[in-house]
């Protein structure tokens, strides 16, 4: 359950952008790839118990999934690796030699409400 | 009024950043970590009694460190082979960071210290997310576990420098298919090399210790696929755009 420190790191990201930028977070937004090693439940549930007592008490965690796609460099060919991955291009029976996408755990936005002045 | 800020930055952002200081600091003073990841029960503690006491006896400086959430039992049983040796307590937390080992490290680990395993929390999930700064990354698995291992862990075999097979005297007995092993783990980690080993005859042991030796002598690494993953990184620095 590494979800926790996870979502503990998330709301420390966002503590401090509320901070630089002023105003209450109302929303996180996160891209979760399918190769992270996280689960996106076992997040939101994490992120609910990492905000109690934090200024982003009330915020809402929105979870973007990313699928996991490789890509064949001699055929230039890209794929989903799907769950179980398949790293092996579809189109040449090569392996594969880079992930494009999936193993993001990136927090894109933070949504802030401002102060009313 | 809502705004919407653009932070863009890999949640880990912090550890890898540590870790490749670790690793960098580590380098200058000789040392190469190894990380070991595995279930709990895989053998890893008893093949590292061996593999340390082989990689001392030839003449390599080598120290471990070993973590678990409780008992000091695995470090008793390592101390055995004459290295150094650290026990970590994480105290309920699943895996190891690097700022954990760096914390762990000071002051203790012996200078000239040229290979440092680390065996990391047994567990095959959390680990796999968190860089130490290893030079080499081996994942483990007894022939007990099941050959299809590797498709239920795909992280933590696809990011392993190297996979490491244990218990083989038990593998007629259970009847573990090596070929379909082989298979699976080509499978989420194309190219990656694969060692036997066992504990209780030692087949596999040396060739391991010398695998180990190579590589903290500045021998290349096996760059696996998934490793070479993209865009999660963010600025380490961490200033809020």
């Amino acid at each position: 359950m590494h979800e926790l420190s996870i979502a503990t790191a998330i709301v420390e990201r966002a503590e401090e952008t509320a901070r630089f930028h002023g105003g209450r977070v109302t929303a996180v937004r996160v891209r979760v790839g399918e190769m992270a090693g996280v689960v996106p439940d076992a997040l939101r549930f994490s992120f609910e118990v990492a905000v109690e007592g934090t200024a982003l008490e009330s915020a809402r965690l929105l979870v973007e999934e990313v699928p996991a796609r490789a890509r064949c460099a001699p055929c230039g060919t890209g794929f989903a690796v799907g769950m179980p991955p398949l790293l092996w291009c579809p189109r040449c029976d090569r392996p594969a030699q880079e992930l494009v996408e999936g193993r993001e755990l990136e927090v894109t936005a933070i949504e802030l409400e401002e102060a009313s002045v | 009024m809502c705004r919407v800020v653009d932070v863009r930055q890999a949640v880990l952002a912090k550890n890898d950043a540590l870790a490749g200081a670790l690793r960098a600091e580590l380098a200058a003073r000789g040392t190469a970590v190894v990380n070991l990841l595995s279930s709990p029960g895989s053998g890893k503690t008893a093949l590292l009694e061996q593999v340390l006491a082989g990689t001392s006896a030839r003449g390599v400086p080598t120290a471990a460190l070993t973590a678990d959430l409780a008992t000091e039992n695995d470090a008793t049983r390592l101390a055995r082979s004459g290295v150094p040796v650290k026990q970590v307590l994480t105290g309920g937390l699943c895996h190891l960071e690097a700022a954990q080992l760096r914390t762990q490290l000071e002051g203790w680990l012996p200078a000239g210290t040229r290979v440092l395993y680390v065996e990391n929390v047994g567990n095959l999930v959390c680990p796999a997310s968190y860089d130490l700064g290893e030079t080499l990354r081996i994942t483990l698995m007894s022939v007990t576990e099941g050959e299809d291992k590797p498709l239920k862990y795909p992280t933590a075999f696809g990011l392993a420098h190297l996979v490491v097979l244990t218990k083989t005297d038990l593998a007629q007995a259970v009847g573990f298919d090596r070929a379909e092993f082989a298979q699976n783990v080509a499978r989420v980690n194309p190219g990656v090399e694969l060692a036997e080993t066992s504990a209780r005859t030692g087949e596999g042991v040396e060739a391991l210790v010398e695998r180990v030796v190579t590589v903290a002598q500045g021998g290349g690494v096996h760059r696996p696929a998934m490793a070479v993953a993209g865009p999660a990184t963010g600025d380490p620095a961490g200033s809020p755009s």
